[in-house]
């Protein structure tokens, strides 16, 4: 992806199996940029499902889909 | 772009039925990343044991047997006889090896069986409602211990790496936990070792994963985590205790 | 063609030679009077086969130990007596419901409780309506001689693969110590489908074997699947008639009991008394449609066994309504004699 200057860089991306969270909110926790947010927005299992309040903060560090007991989360980079 | 992170093929990619923050989640992972490491997934046989883990054979991509509650170190030890050649672990919760299977685990270490046990000790009885555990702490309320455990009315809770590693047929016992980035990491490498000590033929290997049990604990996932980091490690400290590999054993955090 | 070789062997021995020669290559046992020269003679024997030989910590530690032996298809036993064969109870129930095969052997003595060393029958229910929770079955096979010990369990591997299920062998003190000459003939175990044993999931799907199903139906199916399975059993009935042919009186007995009744009823012949024997060897499944076609010739059985009364409740449910069933129990504590016996036979004859 090119930025609005030119510069060509790769975003680390995230990927959130929705159906699959339970909002327990240890990917949260884990991260260490503060990306995270359990967010308003339930599954249709009535749960609240987690996702990224700032995607700019991400590096791809992999700690949240470490944590996560679900495996609600793909990283790539 | 490659992916950093991917469910492990070991691991059937269906939902966990287990509660919103348990660990359980994680253990089965880290357990299969290690199947997939040593590529072990077509020669394993899990002996599964009566839980909240009950049904490995949902998750886990290899051949599992049912034991019934408390025995899976004694049905493991019959697979692991018959086919010694395949890799062979059970999966046991605190009752299931610390209060039924007390003996079956103690005397398949002093065998020297060469399979792997993988303990799950949430210090409480999950699947049937937080009851009180052999591992639940002491001032811990459960159910059945519904003043907190006091010494004089429900006895001392059980630590089990330390008793394995007395054993002398122990090749390797560990603790380790999963609440945070830095602990987890450790278990994947404990987790190698302790799989490592039955490839290499060295003896019996043991792993005890400190857990949280939010639903039974009555705490959120956060705080659960956080009870794991203190109080649990505090009455029982994770590390190696017994490593026949290395010199003198010394448990190394 | 010469004479076949006899051997003197004592009971116990002889159950664990019919298992090396059926292919057992697997032994799982606790010591326990009066059967430990089972656990004995496969500690030294079974190797030198390529077998292996575990003492447990535990009958049931023992009985898991078969299950995970015979989940990976291997041809595994473990032995006990009454008390111990209490404690496999829960494993047997296991087994039959993951439908994994395994021999059990129980060289019974007396009961309840610690009881006593001596023989007794008092298992009979224990072994024949399942002893373990849930509705489910083992075959049971009664041997009556050291002959008999051999053959009939070297037997009992085969139908436990055939069937994928548990096999009970019920003796009890008294075969198990006697010692009798017996022909070791060599045995060819038939090879069964073993393509549900779990051996590691290479060039297939994964595979489990369990007995939890808890989804909709899936239980009920899963316990008239078991039934069914029970009901082809009876392919498997076995059991001897003696001097019934023209007798007025049939007595009803099996194991070490029956072979004493062999006697008195040729004593009882001696007097004049038309007696016979109905010797059951499968007691489950027992041999009911064939005890019942005998009481529409003989009306009157008389079922001698040494306990207070339980294959008495078979006989009766077995033979035609209007046949007279006559009892006589001899709890644990001292072996009939024949003469004993005659006199209990002369009581209702």
């Amino acid at each position: 992806m090119v930025d609005e200057r030119g510069k060509v860089f790769l975003m680390p991306k995230l990927v959130f199996r929705e159906e699959r969270c339970k909002g327990c909110g240890l990917c949260v926790l884990a991260c260490p940029k503060k990306c995270l947010e359990i967010t308003k927005k339930l599954n249709n299992q009535g749960y609240p499902v987690a996702g990224l309040v700032d995607p700019d903060r991400c590096n791809g560090c992999a700690l949240c889909a470490e944590m996560c007991p679900d495996l609600v989360i793909e990283v790539w980079k | 772009m490659k992916q950093v992170f991917k469910r492990p093929a070991t691991l059937k990619d269906v939902p966990f039925h287990f509660c919103p923050g348990c660990h359980h989640g994680l253990i089965h992972r880290l357990v299969a990343e290690a199947i997939d490491a040593y590529d072990l997934r077509e020669k394993t046989i899990c002996a599964a044991s009566v839980g909240c883990s009950v049904f490995m054979y949902d998750y886990f991509a290899v051949d599992v047997c049912e034991s019934p509650h408390g025995r899976a170190a004694a049905v493991a030890t019959g697979i692991k006889r018959a086919l010694p050649d395949r890799f062979v672990f059970t999966y046991q919760g605190d009752g299931d090896l610390a209060a039924l299977g007390i003996a079956e685990g103690i005397h398949a270490a002093h065998r020297g069986e060469k399979f792997t046990i993988i303990f799950v000790n949430n210090a409480v009885y999950g699947m049937t409602g937080g009851q009180m555990a052999p591992t639940t702490l002491l001032g811990q309320t459960t159910t059945t211990s519904p003043f907190g455990r006091e010494p004089q009315r429900e006895g001392y809770p059980f630590r089990m790496a330390e008793l394995m590693a007395l054993a002398a047929g122990t090749a390797f016992s560990a603790r380790v936990a999963v609440n945070n980035p830095k602990n987890l990491m450790q278990a994947k490498k404990v987790l190698k070792r302790a799989f490592e000590a039955q490839l290499n033929g060295e003896g019996f290997s043991f792993v005890e994963f400190l857990s949280s049990c939010p639903t039974n604990w009555k705490m959120s996932p956060e705080q659960a985590n956080r009870r794991v980091g203190e109080e649990m490690a505090r009455q029982f400290p994770l590390g190696i205790y017994k490593d026949i590999s290395s010199e003198g054993g010394r448990p190394e955090r | 063609m010469s004479s076949p070789k006899m051997e003197l062997v004592n009971g116990n021995e002889a159950i664990a030679r019919g298992a090396i020669a059926a292919g057992c290559k697997f032994y799982f046992g606790y010591p326990i009077t009066p059967q430990n020269e089972i656990p004995e003679y496969l500690s030294k024997h079974l190797p030198e086969v390529g077998g292996t030989f575990i003492q447990a910590e535990s009958e049931i530690a023992s009985v898991n130990m078969l299950l995970g032996a015979g989940a990976t298809g291997a041809r595994a036993m473990t032995s006990s007596s009454s008390p111990g064969i209490s404690l496999k109870q829960e494993g047997i129930s296991y087994l039959a419901g993951s439908e994994i095969p395994g021999v059990i052997v129980n060289m019974s003595r007396s009961g309840p409780g610690l009881g006593g060393i001596s023989p007794s029958q008092g298992d009979y229910f224990q072994a024949t309506r399942g002893g373990g929770h849930g509705d489910y079955r083992t075959l049971v096979l009664a041997p009556f001689s050291v002959q008999e010990n051999y053959d009939l369990t070297a037997l009992a591997f085969d139908l436990a693969d055939k069937y994928r299920n548990p096999v009970v062998i019920l003796a009890d003190a008294l075969l198990g110590q006697m010692k009798e000459p017996i022909i070791l003939r060599p045995v060819t175990p038939q090879s069964f489908d073993k393509s549900w044993a779990l051996t590691g999931a290479k060039g297939r799907p994964p595979q489990f074997l369990k007995s939890l199903y808890l989804n909709e139906g899936d239980l009920t199916r899963h316990n008239w699947k078991l039934f069914q399975k029970y009901q082809q059993m009876k392919a498997e009935i076995r059991f001897e008639t003696d001097l019934t042919d023209d007798a007025r009186m049939v007595v009803v007995a099996f194991g070490s009991v029956a072979r004493i009744i062999k006697t008195s009823i040729r004593m009882a012949r001696e007097e004049g008394m038309q007696v016979g024997l109905f010797r059951p060897i499968t007691l489950f499944p027992y041999p009911e449609e064939a005890l019942f076609r005998l009481s529409q010739k003989v009306d009157h059985f008389f079922v001698v066994e040494l306990n207070t009364g339980q294959m008495v409740e078979d006989v009766k449910l077995s033979v035609d309504k209007g046949a007279r069933v006559d009892f006589y129990g001899r709890p644990p504590g001292s072996i009939p004699t024949p003469d004993d016996l005659l006199e209990e036979i002369r009581k209702v004859y």
